[in-house]
């Protein structure tokens, strides 16, 4: 193990040399946890997501991270990893797919109890019938779980997004988890050239005194909170605390628009947005949207790209700017719901305006081809 | 915990509660109290929104007599009748999910073990029998499987009684319940059994009808956790409200149940955690003598 030196989040993310690495996705998430301080790290098996936590096993293995194990399901693994967070710990652990439907109540409980674990949901499709390939269609039902998502395009901002997903995670007017998503297989399982700083520099550790609850520590005053507590009694006091509380997990993701301003430079990079026909999308479907922007570009047409790097918060303001008065927006998306073409629909000024279209799902991939027609349908 | 953290700034005295105040000045923190020395001190349940007889909240109270390290003890609980208690009980508690709560412990304990590593921090579980044997029984055994450091109390009213009473795998046999409407067509689980042959280095069954066994059993669940291996205790906690007994009658049909051999009182204890059994009784009979010495 190398001798590491806790360094700012602003020196590790902005000023540290970054070297070039040829990484998998998978690669790049035991690159990110090896310079995350990462206390405990739990694991279970899913595919595409397996190799990410074998990686992180051998970070364990090595020193890099404190504490590791398998857990019995990824429901347990996600009541695990809040436990530790709970207790004060920083807190990796990965999924995907059915993965992801097994732990899902969790998910609300870790924004609700305000916990800062960061997750990687390595997409896949889900049952039935069952299936192992790419689809993001679990991004869909984690919408409004409380926790901030984050997606990344390729390995180089799966890397990038995860480390940077702890700092925004632990702000104490954030606090809340991040759910840091990469299409499976075609980030996790294929190789590309990174540019990453060197191991020899960590995040500093998590601060349990940051956060706006308590640890679970015995270390502060055990308050009994009241003689008649809130939880769960039918009164209207009960029922304004339950409220409240909600509304505090929303007003805490607005909160971290700025951070993710700061850390990710935008929840939202464009291309050519002043073009005719906007192409808006996320994950791998952005790689695909750019190929088809360039074909569509040579023969003269007007198309340009928006990447959204944040689904939650979602960039509503940008969107609504960056549409407004285009002559058409187009939304390809790797699943059959299309659930980023709703959420954009339902911000812009004129969502008839808003084409969602092409979808693959089941696992079959987007060639740049598809969007090529979809434009060219669009502006016939 | 130090003590100091729960006293109280001069300039809020004259605001703080009556029962905070009594808390500080005469709780259990950093004593050494058992369930004999119940009535002496202000404990650390606070009332109890519970129905009048409830076995559960006896049990609960003796539990939190016989914690060995109160300053220092972390409870994990599940959805049911006894969630309701712990935001009126002065320990650090958890409730997550409905059956998560040895996954929850398992997470506190290791994250405690890395923040704290040479102090005393116990993690104890106070679940309910269907958070335990049913709804949560993969997460219970895969905690004693992976020998997790740490306590896990059933409190057995052998039903759902928080939702109405409803059959649970800890029901009797033949008993009619909601959701069992020709009564119960299998046997009580024998998680005992299951939690020795799961790895527990310490497994007992006990109940509030023998206050002193039930502290003794639970402080040796504790003790030996924090020092060997996972373990188990099951205690009997009758519900008057679902099977419509009277309140006053909660011992009395613990008594009964044992009379007709239905329950009965239970201990196991592992090599390994009779050996820490005896060396802590030794430490106990030296550090005496030791004390014994320097008298005059």
């Amino acid at each position: 193990m190398l001798q590491q030196q806790v360094r700012s989040p602003e020196y590790l993310f902005f000023e540290a040399e970054k070297k070039k690495q040829f990484l998998s996705g998978s690669e790049a998430v035991r690159e990110a946890i090896r310079k995350a301080n990462v206390d405990v790290a739990i694991s279970y098996p899913i595919t595409p997501q397996s190799e990410s936590m074998h990686l992180v096993g051998d970070l364990f293995a090595e020193g890099y991270v404190k504490e590791y194990f398998r857990g019995e399901n990824e429901f347990a693994v996600m009541s695990s990893v809040a436990g530790a967070a709970m207790a004060g710990v920083r807190v990796f652990t990965a999924t995907g797919g059915p993965g992801t439907m097994r732990a899902f109540e969790m998910f609300p409980v870790w924004a609700g109890s305000r916990l800062p674990i960061v997750c990687a949901f390595l997409t896949r499709g889900i049952n039935s019938p069952l299936t192992i390939q790419p689809d993001t269609i679990e991004m869909a039902f984690l919408l409004e779980t409380g926790m901030l998502m984050l997606h990344a395009e390729t390995a180089q901002d799966l890397h990038d997004m995860l480390l940077k997903a702890f700092i925004v995670a632990e702000k104490t007017d954030v606090h809340l988890p991040v759910g840091v998503f990469a299409d499976g297989f075609f980030v996790t399982h294929t190789k590309e050239i990174l540019h990453i700083a060197d191991a020899d520099s960590k995040l500093p550790p998590y601060d349990p005194h940051c956060a706006p609850v308590p640890a679970m520590d015995m270390e502060s005053v055990p308050v009994r909170q009241m003689r008649d507590p809130f939880v769960m009694k039918s009164n209207f006091i009960s029922y304004a605390a339950h409220a409240s509380w909600q509304q505090e997990i929303e007003a805490a993701q607005e909160r971290s628009r700025k951070h993710l301003e700061r850390y990710l430079g935008g929840l939202v990079e464009t291309e050519h947005e002043d073009a005719e026909v906007l192409l808006i999308t996320s994950g791998t479907a952005v790689s695909q949207s750019r190929e088809a922007m360039a074909i569509c570009r040579k023969e003269g047409l007007s198309v340009g790209l928006v990447k959204i790097k944040s689904i939650r918060p979602f960039p509503s303001d940008e969107l609504r700017r960056l549409a407004a008065g285009k002559y058409a927006v187009i939304v390809p998306e790797l699943n059959r719901v299309g659930w980023l073409a709703k959420e954009i629909k339902a911000r812009v000024d004129d969502p008839r305006r808003v084409i969602g279209a092409p979808r693959v799902f089941g696992g079959m991939t987007m060639p740049a081809h598809l969007i090529v027609d979809e434009i060219r349908r669009v502006l016939q | 915990m130090s003590t100091r953290i729960v006293s109280i700034s001069p300039a809020f005295e004259d605001l703080m509660p009556n029962e905070y105040k009594e808390l500080v000045e005469n709780g259990p923190y950093g004593k050494d109290y058992k369930v004999t020395d119940l009535g002496k001190y202000k404990e650390l349940i606070e009332e109890h929104p519970l129905c009048a007889g409830c076995g559960l909240a006896l049990s609960l109270r003796l539990v939190l007599g016989s914690l060995p390290s109160p300053e220092d003890t972390v409870i994990v609980g599940s959805t049911g009748c006894s969630a309701l208690v712990f935001p009126q009980v002065g320990l650090h508690n958890v409730h997550s999910l409905f059956g998560n709560q040895n996954a929850v412990a398992s997470g506190i304990k290791r994250a405690l073990s890395l923040r704290f590593p040479d102090q005393v921090k116990d993690v104890v579980v106070v679940a309910g029998d269907g958070a335990t044997a049913d709804i949560g029984l993969d997460m219970v055994m895969q905690s004693w499987f992976r020998r997790e450091k740490i306590a896990t109390i059933m409190l057995d009213n052998e039903a759902y009684a928080n939702t109405g009473g409803q059959e649970s795998g800890m029901s009797m046999e033949g008993t009619v319940m909601n959701m069992a409407p020709k009564g119960k067509v299998f046997p009580k689980a024998d998680l005992p059994k299951v939690a020795e042959a799961s790895g527990c280095a310490y497994v007992a069954a006990a109940s509030p009808s023998r206050p002193g066994k039930l502290g003794k059993v639970v402080r040796r669940a504790i003790l030996i956790a924090r020092e060997v291996g996972p373990t188990y205790v099951q205690l009997l906690s009758p519900c008057p409200t679902n099977f419509k007994t009277k309140p006053s009658d909660t011992v009395v049909t613990i008594k009964t149940r044992e009379k007709e051999k239905s329950f009965k009182q239970y201990e196991y204890i592992s090599d390994d955690a009779r050996s820490f059994l005896s060396a802590l009784d030794e430490g106990k009979q030296s550090e005496g003598k030791k004390s014994e010495g320097k008298q005059p």
